[in-house]
């Protein structure tokens, strides 16, 4: 059930690096049990929005509301009750499977159980390899893993699906669908358009560290259709591919 | 809430993680355990107590000399070598011998060494009383002698406490930093942050399991060097658990400030050695630091590894009481206090 309260409410956030405005006036609403997908291109500001929500980047101003919570007054609060995927983690390599999550478990107040979560992402067989030895989709799951264990009511995940194969970003998929079904709240980042437009009641798509389109997969299809030059013929219908390239152009951004 | 199991709080798991992270990585065990172990057998087998070599004589036998040749064949403590004349040059030129004896053929006898050389000057005192009682001189003042070999003044009785001072350093400077900063730059340290651990208890699982491991590392050194070379312990066990314990600490405090800002192990690896460097030259570890200059002395003085060095010889050596050892203990908590206090002013988490 997606109801209109919102988990997460974001006004005029500003964040600049020396010269560089990585995010410039962003304004965002996620609703309560949505699935919400931030798009965008390298650089365009996707990353330090998401952490400054996780509370890991100070904000140079604008508002933050997560959970009808601020960073400022419940800061520990807010930790307890987030799960977190962090683009570039490496967990330790010479612990195992079990042992990671058995730590990350300690961190929470109320935490689900270790070998549920294990057969969750589907590294029972794993459970007692040291994460040295995983394979890319297996740290990956692992990583979700641990940003699960918490029990969390809002997850945030920044680019979860980056560098996968498609076995492994579909069972990615079905994990944050079976996350979502319970009623809990997603933001996540990708680059990938057919994942948004599988998983996302709305996504935001971001450039110049703010919002140039927001709305359901459908709505922006819709509103971009007409104007596509010269589809190619076996293409019946525009995809969100297309208004994503249209939004932000052809050019290549670099990190 | 607080019916949590032992093993499911957080402070129990970060500790166990830093117990299976150090195990599970062969090098650190080796240096810290295996190492200094090979280094005491090495340095107590180099420098084993032994009667001095007899010093070694060569002499450019002429007709007349039966009888020096004779005197010196007779003392037991000298070396002799009969040389031709041009082998007996190259001899002293290269040090095979310590002294050239030349007698000439009315009975006196020249002498050719360089006085600037202990040994040297040692054979040349050998050798002239060899030649003299020989010839028939007797001594006015009778002598007798009694020869002792006290435990504690032999190299080894130097070095283990060195080592153990340096064994200490390194494991509180490395085990620390290095966990730290490979946490740091591998984004881990971040991603703790976003959870509810406590800082606190992060860094009080340093703390713990680096006491466990101190343990291991004086026990096993100091057990082996009472064991294989009966180092003796003269002081009391408690004191000397103390001196340790603050020892580890103030390292350990080291470490962490070392490791406050640094983004990458390289980085993090050369502040280390900058650090640690001069102490290993410096404080005493395997030669005495008194043998630098006396206007340095007061810096070498104030360093954390010079005032460890002094403090465990003090205890195990000489049976020293800890509060004669003023000096060195105020050295090692002031920098246990100080580089803490600075650590967590310092300290970046991400």
């Amino acid at each position: 059930m997606v109801t209109t309260e919102p988990a997460l409410v974001v006004r005029e956030l500003r964040k600049s690096y020396g010269d560089v405005r990585a995010v410039d006036g962003l304004d965002l609403e996620v609703r309560t049990g949505e699935c919400f997908g931030l798009l965008g291109p390298n650089g365009a500001g996707k990353t330090t929005t998401i952490e400054i929500c996780e509370g890991l980047l100070e904000r140079d101003s604008g508002d933050l509301e997560i959970l009808g919570m601020t960073w400022e007054d419940h800061g520990d609060d807010l930790r307890d009750r987030l799960g977190i995927q962090l683009q570039d983690t490496q967990l330790s390599e010479k612990l195992t499977v079990t042992e990671t999550l058995q730590l990350f478990r300690s961190f929470y107040k109320a935490g689900r159980e270790v070998g549920d979560i294990i057969r969750l992402v589907q590294l029972e067989e794993k459970a007692r390899s040291r994460v040295g030895a995983l394979s890319g989709g297996q740290k990956q799951r692992l990583a979700i893993a641990c940003a699960l264990v918490g029990n969390p009511e809002l997850l945030f995940l920044d680019e979860p699906t980056t560098g996968l194969d498609p076995q492994s970003r579909r069972q990615l998929w079905t994990l944050i669908e079976e996350f979502r079904s319970t009623g809990r709240t997603i933001l996540f980042t990708t680059h990938y358009m057919d994942e948004a437009e599988k998983l996302c009641d709305r996504v935001a798509i971001v450039d110049h560290g703010h919002i140039i389109a927001l709305g359901t997969p459908h709505e922006l299809i819709d509103s971009i259709g007409a104007t596509i030059p010269a589809p190619p013929p076996r293409a019946s219908s525009a995809t969100l591919e297309d208004v994503f390239v249209a939004l932000t152009g052809r050019t290549l951004r670099d990190e | 809430m607080n019916e949590r199991r032992f093993a499911e709080r957080s402070l129990v798991q970060l500790t166990l993680v830093r117990f299976r992270e150090f195990i599970r990585q062969p090098e650190a065990v080796f240096w810290t355990f295996v190492f200094p172990i090979l280094l005491a057998v090495g340095l107590g087998l180099a420098f084993r107590s032994r009667s001095p070599d007899k010093p070694k004589i060569g002499i450019v036998a002429s007709p007349g000399s039966r009888a020096v040749v004779a005197s010196l064949e007779r003392d037991s403590s000298i070396v002799l070598e009969q040389l031709s004349d041009s082998a007996a040059a190259k001899a002293l030129r290269t040090g095979k011998i310590a002294l050239l004896v030349l007698p000439d053929s009315d009975g006196k006898v020249r002498y050719m060494y360089d006085s600037d050389r202990s040994e040297s000057a040692n054979a040349r005192l050998v050798a002239d009383r060899a030649i003299q009682v020989g010839a028939g001189r007797t001594d006015p003042v009778s002598v007798s002698e009694v020869k002792v070999t006290e435990k504690g003044s032999r190299y080894i009785d130097f070095v283990i406490p060195g080592l153990l001072g340096m064994n200490l350093m390194g494991s509180g400077v490395w085990g620390i930093g290095f966990a730290i900063v490979d946490s740091r730059s591998k984004r881990l340290l971040k991603r703790f942050m976003a959870t509810p651990m406590s800082r606190s208890e992060y860094l009080l699982s340093f703390l713990f399991s680096r006491l466990f491991f101190l343990i291991l590392e004086v026990v096993t050194l100091l057990g082996f060097g009472a064991l294989a070379f009966g180092v003796p312990l003269r002081g009391s066990f408690l004191e000397l658990a103390a001196i340790c314990l603050l020892s580890a600490l103030a390292f350990s405090a080291l470490g962490l400030l070392i490791a406050s800002r640094a983004k990458t192990v390289e980085g993090v690896s050369g502040l280390m050695n900058l650090v640690m460097m001069p102490m290993w030259i410096f404080s005493g570890v395997f030669f005495s630091s008194s043998n630098f200059p006396a206007v340095v002395q007061p810096v070498i003085k104030l360093l954390p590894l010079t005032a460890v060095n002094d403090a465990l010889r003090a205890n195990m050596l000489e049976g020293s009481q800890i509060t004669a050892l003023g000096l060195e203990m105020a050295v090692i908590v002031g920098w246990l206090v100080i580089s803490f206090v600075a650590a967590l002013k310092l300290f970046r988490w991400r």
